[in-house]
């Protein structure tokens, strides 16, 4: 048996690089570190799901087909299309999605990342307003106040908050695990108490109630290490936190410039924002105002609600407002283990970080225009190559009905819905396990990812098809110009 | 307290961590559809709704309707509010509207939840079928 140490994890944007994994008759037996989804991953990726041989469809049925025959007959798909769609590219490495933007310029299509449904909107804030950032190690060491806002970390991100920043052990800053044990430990102390009441007195339950009004927090205004969680319901990060403040729908704009006016001092002729009392919001705006590191890492509660890409405006403003007086970051809680990469892949190869048009033979990006999503809605494409992603399983039902209506290639380690509706299906190796690339963490900083075992015989990384399907199309228009002229 | 036949609701779609286990897994396992073809109800909701756990019910916006079997949510409590796991259930039902800028509304959807225990849960397959008329 063979342990292979710190091997970085390829499952969500923390990139966690401490895994252990024994290696036994070349497979992964044991996970040592890793979260529920990361051994999920690890011990999974073999399963009976696993794609094993190339797949055409003939007749309305997916069979089997020899590489050679599926490269060849997706290579005709692409070169033959006016305007194909080339989504994904963020379950996988750089290195292909470099590859992916020269197939896109090659073809003249639509290259886009699944950013567009994640953090496009932050995308395009951070393009007008500007960010504050620093990497992940930074805050561990430095941050005094975290505050997540629209993102549940436990269930996204589960080792963010140990690895990075409150339950972590910094430099300068100690963890809070050990008071967060004892508020635990109180916590179900005096649910034993009520129950044991409940069972003496049959009494009904009192139903619980949201943040008391008018009472003040005493843990928000204590010295260490402080946690806030700003979100639309109690998540499990939620009870984590020292304060957790439940917004209403669709209100992060009003309690987000509500803070700004807070911050500077100004007074607030209401009572609520957003379903918040403001005494509550006065208490947060002064542990803000008066940490020396603060954090704030925001997820897609706030891109996907209404407002959008505003209510990331206001966050960012946020941060510059509050860097006037003491040291403030923002970072958006990106998703899949390489969708930074592939912004910032795209960013060096075409000038735009996701939703690039190359249909025009130069770079054009307007999301909205040129954005996937709106290609589809708009049933504008005629082709599409999804690589790493599942858009079936992942757009709005419109959108996918044109996206299934005309010729589709995946090229996906596992059967996923996007697999099963697609004409032409590409197994691949998982990246990060069987094939070696490189990833960017959320905080811009890339690590490389480790081949720990060999992929199904004759099943190849997303590069080396991509590379094929490239060189393929380039030799069906060659032989297309020639015969032109 | 009287039994309503319907509620309006806001629908909120997101992850959870069984459904991010189950995605590692395999889409096409039935943890994965297992995990996704729920909705978190508010546990007064329920009550409203007359409705108790595991019950199907048939989740209704403009874009759509579905049936997903509530559950009741450990997050309690946030009445008007019903949560989804992102999937291709929680699909049929959320806006593609993206004010151009190519982002969907996944979150903060109107809807309205009724009872459904005659109907059944489609699986990934049946739904897929139903939906595109491929797969």
């Amino acid at each position: 048996m063979q342990v292979v140490k710190a091997v970085t994890c390829p499952v969500c944007g923390s990139l966690c690089d401490d895994i252990e994994l024994t290696i036994d008759d070349g497979k992964i037996v044991k996970v040592k570190n890793g979260c529920a989804m990361c051994e999920s991953k690890f011990l999974g990726y073999c399963g009976e799901h696993r794609i094993s041989k190339p797949l055409i469809r003939r007749n309305g049925e997916l069979v089997k087909a020899s590489m050679k025959e599926a490269i060849g007959k997706a290579a005709e798909i692409l070169a033959e299309a006016n305007y194909p769609i080339l989504y994904g590219w963020s379950s996988t490495s750089c290195e292909a999605t470099r590859v992916g933007l020269e197939l896109a310029e090659e073809v003249g299509g639509v290259i886009d990342n699944t950013a567009v449904v994640c953090h496009g909107p932050s995308l395009l804030s951070v393009q007008e307003v500007g960010i504050p950032s620093c990497t992940l190690g930074q805050i561990r060491h430095r941050a005094d106040l975290v505050i997540y806002w629209g993102s549940d970390p436990w269930s996204a991100h589960p080792r963010h908050i140990e690895r990075y920043t409150a339950f972590s052990e910094g430099r300068f800053e100690k963890s809070e695990w050990r008071g967060y044990l004892t508020k635990l430990k109180a916590l179900i102390g005096r649910k034993k108490i009520e129950s044991t009441l409940r069972r003496l007195f049959l009494k009904k339950q009192p139903s619980v109630s949201s943040v008391p009004e008018g009472k003040v927090c005493p843990t928000i205004s204590r010295t260490g290490r402080k946690l806030i969680v700003i979100d639309v319901r109690r998540t499990k990060s939620a009870e984590m936190a020292d304060y957790f403040i439940q917004v209403e729908p669709n209100k992060d704009y009003e309690l987000l410039q509500a803070f700004r006016s807070l911050i500077r001092d100004q007074e607030l002729d209401v009572d609520k924002v957003a379903g918040v009392p403001v005494e509550h919001l006065e208490e947060v705006a002064d542990a803000m105002v008066g940490c020396s590191f603060g954090a704030l890492f925001f997820g897609v509660g706030l891109t996907m609600s209404r407002g959008k890409l505003k209510n990331i405006d206001a966050a960012l403003s946020l941060v510059r407002d509050l860097n006037m007086c003491t040291k403030f970051i923002i970072m958006p809680m990106r998703g899949h283990f390489n969708v930074t990469g592939a912004n910032t892949v795209s960013t060096w190869q075409s000038g735009y970080p996701y939703a690039v048009d190359f249909s025009l033979g130069y770079p054009r990006y307007n999301p909205g225009e040129t954005s996937v999503m709106d290609v589809l809605l708009r049933k504008e494409s005629d082709a599409a190559l999804v690589v790493a992603s599942d858009p079936v399983a992942n757009f709005p039902r419109k959108a996918v009905e044109h996206l299934v209506e005309n010729p589709l290639i995946v090229i996906d380690p596992h059967m996923n819905a996007t697999a099963q509706m697609a004409d032409v299906v590409f197994p691949s190796a998982f990246v990060g396990i069987e094939a070696e690339g490189t990833a960017y963490r959320m905080d811009h900083v890339p690590l490389p990812l480790k081949k720990v075992v060999e992929p199904p015989r004759g099943v190849l990384p997303d590069e080396e098809i991509l590379r094929r399907i490239l060189s393929e199309v380039r030799k069906i228009k060659k032989a297309k110009t020639t015969e032109e002229a | 307290m009287e039994q309503k036949s319907k509620l309006y609701v806001t629908l909120l779609t997101g992850r959870t961590i069984e459904q991010g286990v189950a995605k590692e897994r395999g889409k096409s396992s039935s943890e994965y559809a297992e995990s996704v073809s729920v909705c978190y109800m508010d546990p007064e909701d329920m009550k409203q709704l007359g409705i108790k756990e595991k019950t199907n019910v048939q989740v209704s916006t403009e874009y759509g309707s579905v049936v997903v079997k509530a559950l009741k949510s450990l997050r309690a409590p946030h009445t008007g509010i019903i949560y989804i796991p992102y999937g291709p259930w929680a699909n049929v039902v959320v806006s593609s509207e993206t004010h151009s800028i190519g982002m969907p509304s996944f979150k903060g959807v109107s809807a309205e939840i009724e009872p459904a225990p005659d109907m059944p849960v489609l699986g990934l397959e049946e739904l897929l079928k139903k939906q595109f008329r491929k797969g």
